[in-house]
Parts: structure tokens; sequence; C-alpha cells
């Protein structure tokens, strides 16, 4: 439910769902989820390739009446270390915040806080 | 003359240690000022222009590309083909073409639509180019998702990047907080409208795209 008087659903997807899923399966996922005009919350983020490639599944299904787009807003990867990078061991992406463009709005963001606004009014 | 003829030992250096010719993409979100940015460096070194800039964003909604614009830098230089981008958006709202800008409904659609697949060209380029120069507003806030998604997705190829901090000529322009957002890459402050410190900008840009580095292929 995502467009009449029950509200706006604020779904927080955990590590596990987004790691059980490929790259394709995950951007699906989300795409399909937003479209729906939900706001998801990743307990662990996409990569920079998995956010451009996002951006690009995005603008193939943007339809001018019904789905602008999305508004995401996340922290990239850290940086590995030496020892990291030695190991193998690489950072993964952190917390990040996806829904429709009309509904999602990003007030302010800095390395300590994402601030966002629901605008439910835009879409009815 | 000595066994070097003025400038070879630094040629001979260049070929050694660095590249020749580099395929340099201008990226960034919409109305940050690639076009104007394209079309200074090109009237600068070749006299010509790129394409024509505009208020309205997405302005810009098909890769252009010059050829073989040679950028010195004392006596070292560097044949680019530079590429301006469509500026890339996680939205395309086609009322905000005809509400803020006066756009006709069909124009504002047709326009959004070339936008979607402006966007995507873009990100296409992306597998193609050498180096980036990543333009950005110095008057708004650095951490949109647009400019961290790029950022992040040059480092992940390993793509040299110089950030070009436009608009300083604006008077709620802020370079230094672009500097400080984005630390691990050079930021130099410029002006594309007028021109101002596009010198450093051309002497930075020999210098970062000149190295020899070994892509990331995806």
């Amino acid at each position: 439910m995502t467009k009449n008087d029950k509200g706006i659903s604020v779904n927080l997807i955990s590590r596990q769902k987004l790691e059980e899923l490929s790259s394709n399966e995950k951007l699906d996922f989300i795409l399909k989820e937003v479209q729906k005009g939900k706001v998801l919350v990743l307990e662990q983020g996409l990569t920079s390739m998995e956010q451009t490639n996002l951006i690009e599944h995005t603008m193939r299904e943007i339809e001018q009446d019904t789905f602008i787009g999305i508004e995401m807003e996340g922290y990239n990867e850290d940086k590995p270390t030496f020892l990291q990078k030695f190991l193998g061991k690489m950072k993964k992406p952190r917390m990040t915040v996806i829904g429709p463009a009309d509904l999602l709005k990003t007030i302010r963001k800095d390395n300590n806080m994402i601030q966002t606004k629901i605008i439910p009014g835009k879409r009815s | 003359m000595g066994l070097f003829s003025r400038g070879s030992f630094s040629t001979i250096i260049q070929k050694i240690f660095g590249k020749r010719h580099a395929r340099i993409g201008i990226y960034g979100p919409p109305n940050v000022g690639k076009t104007t940015l394209a079309n200074r460096i090109l009237r600068d070194w070749t006299g010509d222009i790129m394409g024509s800039a505009s208020e309205i964003p997405h302005e810009t909604r098909v890769a252009k590309c010059k050829k073989n614009v040679k950028v010195e830098n004392g006596k070292s230089s560097l044949l680019m083909d530079i590429i301006d981008t469509p500026g890339i958006a996680t939205k395309v709202d086609f009322k905000e073409f005809m509400n803020t800008y006066g756009l006709s409904r069909e124009e504002a659609k047709r326009r959004a639509k070339e936008a979607t697949e402006g966007v995507i060209e873009s990100i296409r380029w992306l597998e193609d180019v050498d180096g980036v120069l990543l333009v950005m507003d110095s008057t708004q806030d650095p951490f949109t998702q647009v400019n961290v998604t790029i950022l992040g997705n040059l480092e992940a190829r390993n793509l040299p990047v110089l950030v070009a901090a436009n608009k300083i000529d604006m008077d709620d322009s802020s370079p230094a907080t672009l500097k400080s957002a984005f630390p691990q890459h050079p930021v130099i402050p410029i002006s594309a409208l007028t021109g101002y410190n596009s010198e450093n900008l051309y002497t930075t840009m020999v210098k970062q795209f000149g190295r020899k580095r070994r892509k990331k292929r995806r």
C-alpha cells in the first residue's frame, strides 16, 4: 500500500536478505519496491557500481506521469586499509535510504547524518 | 644546441612515464556548468565551442566529443578527446520543466524523455574514458548522491579524477567546502563563465590526466 490514506511503507531491508541476492536481483528488487511507492532503508547499502547501475535501470523505467525516478542517499564503503586489502577483505557499503523521487526528499546530508522527509501529498 | 633539442628531454620522459593522448569525460549533475566549461576549454585551445548552455537543466542530452584538443603546460602537453556528457540525475520530472522554466507540456515531455536517455549514455561513456573532469557547483551542497556515486564509481575503476569547483564567481560559492568534502582528489576552484583560474585547471589537467594508470575494467 502506498498511495492511499493508510500511509506510506518504510521497509528496513536486512543485510541477510540483500546478501542472498545477486547484484542484478538486488537492483530489480529495489526498483520494483520503489515503483510501488515504498521507501526502503537498506541495512547494507549498494556499492558505487551498483548505485550507478540502479540509476541506469531507473532511467529506463521512468514513466512521465507515474514514476519520475528515485531519491537515494547513503554512505559509500570506507576505503580498505592496507592490511584489509592484503587479506582480501573489502569493506561493505553502509546504510542507504531509497524511495520514489516524488515522495522522498533529502533535506540535508553530511558525514554524520542523512536527513530526509516523506512528502505524501505529492502522490495524492 | 646540445644533444637534445629544447623540450625533447621532457618529451622523452613523457613518452616513457606518461600518456600522450587521453579521452577525458566532463561529468557532473545537470546545470553545474559542464558545457560552459567544455566551451571554455575548446575556446582557449582550439577557438571552437562544444555546444549551447542553458539555465534549463538537461540542455545537453546527447554526449558531444571534440577530438585532439592539445592542452599545454610549459614544455609538456597532452592531447585530449574531450567528451561533454549529459548531466547525471536519479530523477527527471517533466513537470519541473513546465512549472519552473515555462516549457509547453509537449516540449517538457520530450526533454524529459531525451534527458533519461542522456543519463544512460553518460553512464555508458564511463567504460570508455581515461579520466574524468568532474564538475560541481560550488554554491551547492557537495554531498549530493550523484556526486558521491560518480566519485565512488571512478575510484572503483581507478580512473584519474579532477574536481572542478565551478561558479566561484557567484557570491554564495564555497570552494573550500568542496575541497574539504573530497580531500582525496584535486579540487580546482574555477569560473567556467569568466575563465577565472582556468590556467591552474589546465596545468592540473595535464599533470593529472597525463599519468599512466591501469584502468580497471568492469
